[in-house]
């Protein structure tokens, strides 16, 4: 039997008390934060609020000491050094920084930028630009009708025009998990350089970015326990040095004279501005809470929970899953349609049952189209989602069709 | 909210009827309608004749609140003049974002006032609009 972790975040507490159920299965979008990170960032508050690496008095190198400590216990978490950890205000954040930073600085036209049609937005748009800035092309790999990335399409795309790939290591759609490992390979073998977008991946799977090789990895914290509007950049120390920063003013400068400039070394020269300190803080309360529970055993919870929805949901005639029948290449997302019906409405109607669940293009248009659907439904787990939440949802999810007048055949 | 009060029997009858959803070989005018943030997606066919709504029609995606909603209108409008067109886009937008509407004008909606419910729903609102916004445009040009 597993802990009631629910027990830990009041939010679960306090929608209790209306009396009615609440089910949140849009973790995907964001996750509810447990008392350890309330508390971290309430205390950093009422204790230890300064602007880090400027004041000489105690309470500035207090704050220091929160804000460095927390790189530290992010880099630990992948496995990366402390400096090559990035603070950024999400992963948007992240990939932006490395598309303007090195794409649109080292591309050249002729170049290609790899990245899959399962991409979000956030990892397409900026290389989109980048594309266009430079003249560099943007190439896409094409997902199967399982959402999996044919060995073809890598292999066959990854040449020595390719200067970066960008890929979703989990995609936030379909759930399915890409073989990073195969593909950085290779693409190194290219002489390009990898970018994963580990928003979906960081939160649920354990991470070893040396073990991977990967070049960049950006994620956000309010995935996995933490504050919004805080992420990383990580980056291989011997590229970051080579990147300058997008994001300029106080704080990142050895010197400043009338007419010239010399940033610090990476990774303070990206962190323009007062940074994020308290959002900083709480991720090292969500990293410490999920190392806890241990990064295993949360992948081992989220994979019963994902095999149990999918055995579910199949007993209903009037669902159509997309993406991996296998519940062990996919990760706790679950994108489907009901028949006849709009996502939107499918949305509207569980809610009044007490669950959240997504309805939309999930900011992914280019993969909806390339799977001919308009919008889906999606549900997305966390490893504080249980069995009988997943037994009340799909008992909602059988009642749809006839909120809205479609009779049963 | 009650689910039968913003699914009504009207709402659901006409949501899946599909009547009114095909093209018009003779169309006059076009427009599409859009809510990006949901994903419905229109084009609403008018054939206006001498200041007549002759005939109208849509194609496109729209949940049931908005598919009901272009539904009924089309049914409404159908013989109308432009002038009682607009006026009855008009009132149906004041009765969904919640202004007073009085109780001769609520009957001019006819199976129209079957939406007022979406009045509570801010996150539906829009769906139930957004046909009623396209035919103010559509009517403009």
């Amino acid at each position: 039997m597993t802990r009631d972790y629910k027990k830990d975040f009041p939010l679960f507490e306090n929608r209790g008390k209306r009396g009615k159920p609440f089910i949140y299965f849009d973790n995907a979008a964001t996750t509810q934060k447990p008392r350890q990170v309330i508390d971290t960032v309430r205390d950093y508050y009422e204790n230890t609020t300064a602007n880090p690496h400027r004041g000489a008095y105690a309470l500035s190198n207090e704050s220091t000491e929160v804000f460095e400590s927390s790189r530290q216990a992010v880099a630990d978490f992948i496995g990366a050094k402390t400096e090559e950890i990035v603070f950024t205000g999400g992963t948007t954040e992240a990939i932006n920084l490395l598309s303007l930073s090195f794409g649109a600085v080292k591309l050249k036209e002729g170049d290609v930028i790899l990245i899959s049609i399962a991409e979000h937005h956030s990892n397409l748009l900026p290389w989109q630009r980048v594309a266009r800035v430079t003249g560099a092309k943007l190439r896409y790999m094409y997902v199967d009708k399982n959402g999996r990335i044919p060995r073809e399409e890598w292999e066959q795309k990854i040449t020595n025009r390719t200067k970066i790939v960008a890929l979703g290591h989990i995609s936030n759609v379909l759930g399915s998990i890409n073989p990073v490992s195969e593909i950085i390979k290779k693409a190194h073998e290219a002489g390009a350089v990898v970018l994963l977008d580990g928003a979906q991946s960081v939160p649920h799977i354990k991470i070893d970015v040396k073990e991977l090789d990967v070049d960049f990895l950006a994620f956000s914290a309010h995935k996995m326990l933490g504050p919004s509007g805080i992420g990383v950049l990580y980056g291989k120390y011997e590229l970051l040095k080579d990147l300058q920063p997008i994001k300029i003013g106080g704080g990142i400068v050895e010197e400043v004279t009338e007419h010239t400039v010399r940033y610090l070394d990476p990774p303070w020269r990206f962190e323009g501005g007062t940074p994020n300190v308290e959002g900083a803080a709480g991720l090292k309360a969500a990293i410490g809470y999920l190392q806890g529970i241990g990064m295993d055993k949360i992948s081992e919870i989220e994979n019963d929970l994902t095999r149990y929805a999918l055995d579910k949901m199949r007993e209903l005639p009037e669902i159509e899953i997309y993406g991996a029948a296998d519940s062990n290449s996919r990760a706790g997302i679950i994108s489907f349609n009901i028949k006849d019906v709009h996502p939107h409405d499918a949305a509207t109607i569980l809610d009044s049952y007490g669950v959240a669940i997504r309805a939309g293009h999930h900011c992914a248009q280019p993969l909806m189209q390339h799977l001919g659907v308009h919008s889906t439904c999606r549900i997305s787990l966390y490893f504080y989602n249980t069995r009988e939440e997943i037994d009340l949802a799909v008992a909602a999810l059988g009642k749809v069709r006839g909120v809205l007048g479609y009779g049963d055949e | 909210m009650e689910m039968n009060e913003l699914y009504t029997d009207i709402v659901k009858e006409y949501s899946i009827s599909k009547h009114n959803q095909h093209n018009l070989a003779d169309a006059s005018i076009r427009v599409p309608g859009k809510n990006p943030s949901c994903g419905d997606e229109i084009e609403l066919e008018l054939k206006i004749d001498d200041g007549i709504v002759v005939d109208a029609a849509f194609t496109g995606i729209g949940c049931a609140i908005s598919r009901a909603s272009v539904t009924i209108m089309i049914d409404l409008i159908k013989g109308k003049t432009v002038a009682e067109s607009k006026e009855l886009a008009d009132i149906f937008l004041k009765m969904a974002t919640r202004e007073d509407v009085c109780e001769t004008d609520l009957e001019k909606l006819e199976d129209a006032a079957a939406l007022q419910g979406v009045s509570n729903m801010p996150a539906r609102v829009k769906c139930a609009t957004m046909p009623w916004h396209t035919l103010c445009r559509a009517l403009e040009e």
